[in-house]
This record gives structure tokens, C-alpha cells and sequence, in this order.
């Protein structure tokens, strides 16, 4: 069996070799359908923006839909390495998946730039993940957000009001570290399900303790129910929530209560209202510009801005990787490997991305910013 | 926690358990007249607060085809029946009505400025549109096999269930809504902060259950349920149509149903799904009253909503555990008082 691998081996490499001037095959999976569709769409569509050729290279994309299902995921990542041949994947759309594709790109010896969340998916940058990189903000980096904002504004006992799920628990050890650090002490952490009618009790223990301001950790139009409560309750004080709630159905469903509420959002969201003096403003404005003049004004979402950046970062390296092999060869795949790993400066929709060989996501606290709802719409504060 | 604490929680227990004791007496009412466990209960909440969110919002519900679909199909089989039984004209006539009704409350939704009517109406309207669909649900999905053993009922429930809440995705969309209060009044009563919704909520849910005894214990049709529940065999030998029951019943629940979801939609948001988890604590409720007796459901519902609020305070992260750990204590006690009977039904 290995011997009958290692001839095929040899057979696709001498392949390879004689087409002296391969395109750049780039293999996309994404989650156009099933239950994560909503951020899949928008990614598929800006992986049609991308440019078709690259350092003077024909680039080759070619999309898979993993129907958000991660079975399907790795078989397509598969298909993509063995069958087309593909120097680099990007995909997939959601942490599972993402995670799972991870033992795939490594025996095949190519890199990936996963269009996930998890910060587990590049954390720590091992064997495995040594051929993984990540274009979204990790969670870190929002409730560090959050944290600073809190500091700056004499908060110092805040109530945490998290979801009874997998969001809420990772929101909650990311904000108590980083508050303990900034010696921001939780003074209540209590928790609700998304499906809940009422939350008088969670409510009113946070405000017994006395907190200085609220922190609500949910997605959605659920994380709205806490926040009436505690204004019809008669809390006046600041409330925070994540960028989970970062759409205009939560602005619908919360309508006044939400006036004031303070979160922190990835650039793109806000990228109109940057200044100009803003390091990511022209960059996110690029893709905002791009996108809608194909899909329309106000399409754009933070989710296709991570496919963007993903080119982003390919047009950063694959020059570099041209410089040291020919597109199509094991030599090349590690080449690009490397050249990511180097990125310097890459300016994207989501942040500024500066890759070393143990940060593979490369963003720093220029990829969010802090809002505030002001009459019933997204308000940029004032950095 | 001190007294005022304690009279809030109370309070918002007392809401949700005024909820919870409709759905339970619902539960109790279609059990024992039609042996059917009503698990689709909660989508008829989530329908009466997701249609008149959407009357609200000026468009017209899609549940309104439900109802147009479902009476067209519904025509086609008693058509096809009468057709067998040498009735056409019977059949065809009895059918038509299911047509008619659900097209004229279509078209009425087409032409009435619906965003602008005043709530009353707003909420008649929804009523119009859900309710009927718990009766013709019972005609298209139990009717044919009402002899059936209960866990042949059962599992259709579930079947009915899991289509529901499906086709509420399709109709709603992901994303909740809350609708308009009835009234934006605030009493305080003490230390306590009461608003008008709650009051709503408690007085329709108290007006409701005494509607109810009344319609059991003085009109003929509320009788005839009785008796089905107490006895089917000897029900319909005194001339009482099974069918009839079973269609009066579902009615009943569904306008339960709808009415529960009205009520506290202006409180909480609602989605496509909520309906099961409510359903479910009045399900708890019912199991406290032994799916048989009214009043004991009623004060099940009523403790279980006190529990969640003050389990909500004291163990947020365990609230649904000790909610739904209820009623195992419940079960063993029910199980060591009651003799054990092998019925086959």
C-alpha cells in the first residue's frame, strides 16, 4: 500500500514538473448551505471578487460547499489536495469544521486560512497548526476591547450575564481574565438560555452586587431579553454586550432599552464612519466598495470581509512564493506556508495583519473598534 | 435576598405560572377527551405571537395558507369519501365550509389595513387565523386513527410537532419578535413595580379557567366533553360524536394555544421555537395533576413558575435541572399512590 502510494506520489510529481508554467489552484470551502449558510453566502460571494491573477500568476478558485457539516468539510478538503491539486485552502466557514480540516492540511503538507472564530484553530502553533492561519478577530481581542473600555471609564465591579452555551462560558473565562488583570473584579456571573421568556431572577442578582456596569454575553435578539429587564428593572448603568448582537434585529426586538449599550465591532461593520485617519479605514472601505457595487448598497457584512482577507493575505504572499517554486509543487505549497507566516503589514477589511511563527493570526487591537447604539442605530465612540 | 427580592420574583413567577396553568389545562383537556398528548401545544403559542407580530408589522401571516391549505385538503378527502359512501353532495357540502372559512379570513387579511387597526381587532384576526387550525389539524391527523393505541398518538404528535415548528421557520424566520403591550401602565403595589401586561396576564388566565368551569359544567357541548373524558364508549352511546369531541377539544387548545402566546408576547421574544420549552413546563404542570385533574395542574403550574423564578435567582446556571428535576419526586409519588392497572386501549 505505501509503495503503491509512494509511486502515485512519484507519478503526480513528474506530473507537475513538466508543466513548466502551472496556474495557482486556490481550493475554497465554505458553508454556502445548512445552518451557517448566513455567514457562508456573503464569503462565497467575495471569493468572486478576488483577483484572477496574482504576482503575474493565473489564480484558479475553486469553491466547495461543505453544507456546514463537518464530515463534508474534511472530504472536500481532501478532494480539493488530492484531486485538484490545489496550493492553498481557504475555509472553512465555521470552528469545526475548521478544526477538523487542520490533520488534513498537515499531511498534505499545504496551508490553510481558516474564515473561523476560534482562536483554538491557530492556538498554539504546533506541528499541525505550523500549515494554519485565521483571518477573524479572536474572541480575546474583543473582550479586550471591552476591558479597556471599562478601565478607561472607572468601572471597577461589573455583573456578567452570560448564555448557558459554549458563547457564553468562552466569553466568561476571556473577561474574567483579562478584567482580573486590569483588576476589574466580577461580582455576579449568572447565566440564561437563548429560549428563556424571563430573567427577573439572573436580573436581580446581578444588581444586588452592586456592579458598577453590566456585561451581557449572548448573540443575537436573545441577548436583548436581559438588557429590558434590567432597564424596566431601573438600571441605569452602562451595559455591554458582544459583537455576536452586532445586527439590526436586535436593534428591532430592544428598540429603547438599547440606547447607550457599548460593544465592540470589527472594523468593516463600522468602516464607513471611520475617520480617514484610521489605519484600516481605506482598506475595509475597498471591500465595502466592492462588494456592494456587485450586491448593493448596505450588503456587506463582517463575514465576507474574512474571505477578503484571506486574499489579502495571498496576494501578500504568493509573490513572495514565486520567487522560491513553481505553483502546483510541494515545494511551492511550503514556500506559500512560509510566506504567509512572514506577512508584514497586510491591510484587510478586519485589521492589520502581521504573521510571525507563533501568531498565525497576526491582528492587534486595531481590529475592533467600540460602538454604542445612539438613536436606534450603530454609533462609532470616539477611539 | 430580602423581602422585596422575594415579592418580585413572586410576581414574575406568578406570571409565567398563570401561563403555564392554560397550557396544563389544555394538556388535561385534550388527554382525557382524546387520549392525545398534545406536544405541538407550544407552536400554537409561538403561532398566536408570531401571526399577530405580524399583523402588526402590516404584513399578512403566512399562517393564513396554512389554513387555506389545509381546508382545500381537507375538502378533497370528505369529497373523496362522500364519493365512496354514495353522498357526494353530503361530503362536498361538509368540505366546502373548509374552504370557504380559511379564504374568506385570507381575503380579509388582503384587504384590511392591518398595521393601523386597533389591538382588539388585531388580536381577533389572529385568533381567526390560528385557531381553526387545531380543529382541522385534529380531522387531518387524528381523526382517521382515533381508535389507535396511545403511543400510535404519541408519536403522531411528535411527527405534528416537529412539522410545526418546521414550517414556523419557514413562515417567521429565524429572528424573533415582541408585539405592542396591551396596556404600558405601571401599578406599584408596595414595594413592587407591576405592569399592566402582568395584570393582563393573570386576569385573562383567571377569567379564562372560569369560563371554562362554566363551559364543562352548564352547556350541552362542555357536558359532552366531560363525558367522553370520563367514559368515550358510554359517551357515544348517548349519541355524542367522537368526532365532535375531538374537533371541540382541539379547538379549545388551540385557542388556549394562541391566546397564551398573545398574552405574553408583549413580555418576552418570542421565536419559531419557543413554544416547546413553554409547553413543556405546562407539561410538567399537567404531570403534577396526573394528566386528569384541572385544579391540581393549575397549582402545579403555579409552583413550577415560582420555582423557575426563584431557582433563576439563586442558581441561574441550574435553573431547567431543577424546573424539570420536579418531576421525578412527582412520578414516584404518583407511581407508589396509584394501583397499577395493565389496560390495553
Amino acid at each position: 500500500m505505501k509503495f503503491k502510494q509512494s509511486i502515485m506520489a512519484v507519478a503526480a510529481l513528474s506530473l507537475a514538473a513538466s508543466v513548466a508554467h502551472a496556474d495557482i489552484n486556490v481550493g475554497v470551502v465554505v458553508s454556502a448551505t445548512g445552518p451557517a449558510a448566513s455567514l457562508g453566502i456573503p464569503e462565497k460571494n467575495t471569493i468572486e471578487l478576488l483577483p484572477k491573477t496574482i504576482g503575474g500568476e493565473k489564480v484558479n478558485y475553486i469553491i466547495l460547499d461543505d453544507a456546514s457539516d463537518t464530515t463534508t468539510a474534511v472530504k472536500n478538503a481532501r478532494k480539493l489536495l488530492t484531486e485538484d491539486k490545489v496550493d492553498v485552502i481557504v475555509g472553512s466557514t465555521i470552528s469545526p469544521a475548521s478544526l477538523a480540516m487542520i490533520d488534513v492540511v498537515a499531511e498534505a503538507q499545504a496551508p490553510m486560512i481558516s474564515m473561523a472564530a476560534s482562536s483554538r484553530i491557530v492556538e498554539p502553533v504546533d506541528e499541525k497548526r505550523r500549515w494554519v492561519f485565521k483571518t477573524p478577530q479572536n474572541d480575546q481581542q474583543m473582550a479586550s476591547a471591552i476591558v479597556q473600555h471599562m478601565a478607561a471609564n472607572n468601572v471597577k465591579k461589573v455583573s456578567y450575564i452570560g448564555f448557558a452555551n459554549a458563547y457564553g462560558e468562552g466569553w466568561l473565562e476571556q473577561f474574567k481574565r483579562q478584567a482580573g488583570a486590569k483588576g476589574i473584579e466580577v461580582v455576579a456571573t449568572e447565566s440564561f438560555n437563548p429560549t428563556d421568556t424571563s430573567v427577573t431572577g439572573q436580573v436581580l442578582k446581578a444588581m444586588a452586587a452592586k456592579p458598577d456596569a453590566v456585561f451581557i454575553a449572548g448573540s443575537g435578539t436573545p441577548a436583548a431579553l436581559p438588557q429590558k429587564t434590567l432597564r424596566q428593572r431601573g438600571y441605569t448603568g452602562p451595559i455591554y454586550q458582544t459583537h455576536g448582537v452586532a445586527n439590526n434585529d436586535f436593534l428591532r426586538i430592544c428598540g429603547k432599552d438599547c440606547e447607550g449599550t457599548l460593544l465592540p465591532v470589527g472594523p468593516v461593520q463600522m468602516a464607513r464612519s471611520l475617520p480617514d485617519s484610521h489605519p484600516v479605514k481605506a482598506s475595509a472601505m475597498e471591500y465595502v466598495q466592492a462588494y456592494e457595487a456587485v450586491h448593493g448598497p448596505g450588503s456587506v457584512s463582517s463575514f465576507g470581509g474574512y474571505a477578503w482577507d484571506a486574499g489579502v493575505l495571498l496576494q501578500a504572499a504568493i509573490p513572495e512564493a514565486l520567487k522560491k517554486a513553481q505553483p502546483g509543487t510541494p515545494q511551492f505549497r511550503a514556500a506559500l506556508r512560509d510566506a504567509l507566516e512572514n506577512v508584514r503589514n497586510a491591510a484587510g477589511a478586519s485589521g492589520i495583519y502581521n504573521m510571525s511563527a507563533t501568531d498565525h493570526l497576526g491582528l492587534d487591537d486595531r481590529s475592533r473598534v467600540m460602538i454604542t447604539i445612539k438613536d436606534g442605530t450603530w454609533t462609532l465612540l470616539p477611539q | 435576598m430580602d423581602f422585596d427580592i422575594a415579592l418580585i420574583l413572586t410576581q414574575d413567577g406568578i406570571t409565567n405560572g398563570a401561563i403555564y396553568a392554560l397550557l396544563a389545562m389544555a394538556l388535561v383537556l385534550v388527554f382525557a377527551v382524546t387520549r392525545v398528548v398534545f406536544i405541538q401545544q407550544g407552536e400554537f403559542v409561538a403561532y398566536g405571537a408570531l401571526t399577530l407580530a405580524m399583523i402588526q408589522a402590516g404584513n399578512v401571516p403566512a399562517t393564513v395558507w396554512m389554513l387555506v391549505v389545509m381546508g382545500v385538503v381537507l375538502t378533497v378527502i370528505r369529497t373523496v369519501q362522500g364519493l365512496r359512501d354514495g353522498q357526494v353532495l353530503a361530503g362536498l357540502s361538509a368540505g366546502l365550509w373548509n374552504v370557504a372559512y380559511p379564504v374568506a379570513v385570507a381575503v380579509l387579511l388582503l384587504l384590511l389595513p392591518l398595521a393601523e387597526l386597533p389591538i382588539v381587532v388585531q388580536v381577533v384576526l389572529t385568533l381567526a387565523v390560528v385557531v381553526p387550525i387545531g380543529s382541522m389539524m385534529y380531522q387531518l391527523a387524528y381523526q382517521p386513527i382515533a381508535s389507535a393505541p396511545v403511543l400510535i398518538l404519541l408519536i403522531v404528535s411528535v411527527a405534528v410537532h416537529i412539522a410545526m415548528v418546521g414550517l414556523g421557520l419557514l413562515f417567521f424566520g429565524a429572528e424573533g419578535f415582541r408585539t405592542k403591550p396591551f396596556s404600558d401602565a405601571f401599578f406599584e403595589m408596595g414595594p413592587v413595580l407591576v405592569s399592566g401586561q402582568t395584570i393582563w396576564v393573570i386576569l385573562t388566565s383567571i377569567v379564562l379557567i372560569v369560563a371554562l368551569y362554566q363551559f364543562f359544567d352548564r352547556t350541552i357541548y362542555g357536558k359532552a366533553l366531560r363525558a367522553t373524558a370520563i367514559n368515550r364508549i358510554g359517551a357515544r352511546l348517548m349519541g355524542i360524536s367522537p368526532n365532535l369531541a375531538g374537533k371541540l377539544t382541539f379547538l379549545l387548545a388551540a385557542f388556549i394555544g394562541a391566546l397564551s402566546g398573545i398574552l405574553i408576547a408583549p413580555i418576552t421574544t418570542v421565536y419559531y421555537d419557543t413554544g416547546f420549552l413553554i409547553a413543556l413546563k405546562g407539561f410538567v404542570a399537567a404531570i403534577i395533576g396526573g394528566l386528569a385533574s384541572y385544579p391540581l395542574a393549575a397549582i402545579g403550574a403555579i409552583v413550577v413558575g415560582i420555582l423557575e423564578a426563584f431557582s433563576s435567582f439563586w442558581a441561574s446556571a441550574y435553573k431547567e435541572v431543577i424546573v424539570f428535576t420536579l418531576i421525578i419526586p412527582v412520578l414516584l409519588w404518583r407511581s407508589l399512590k396509584s394501583h397499577h392497572v395493565e389496560e390495553e386501549e
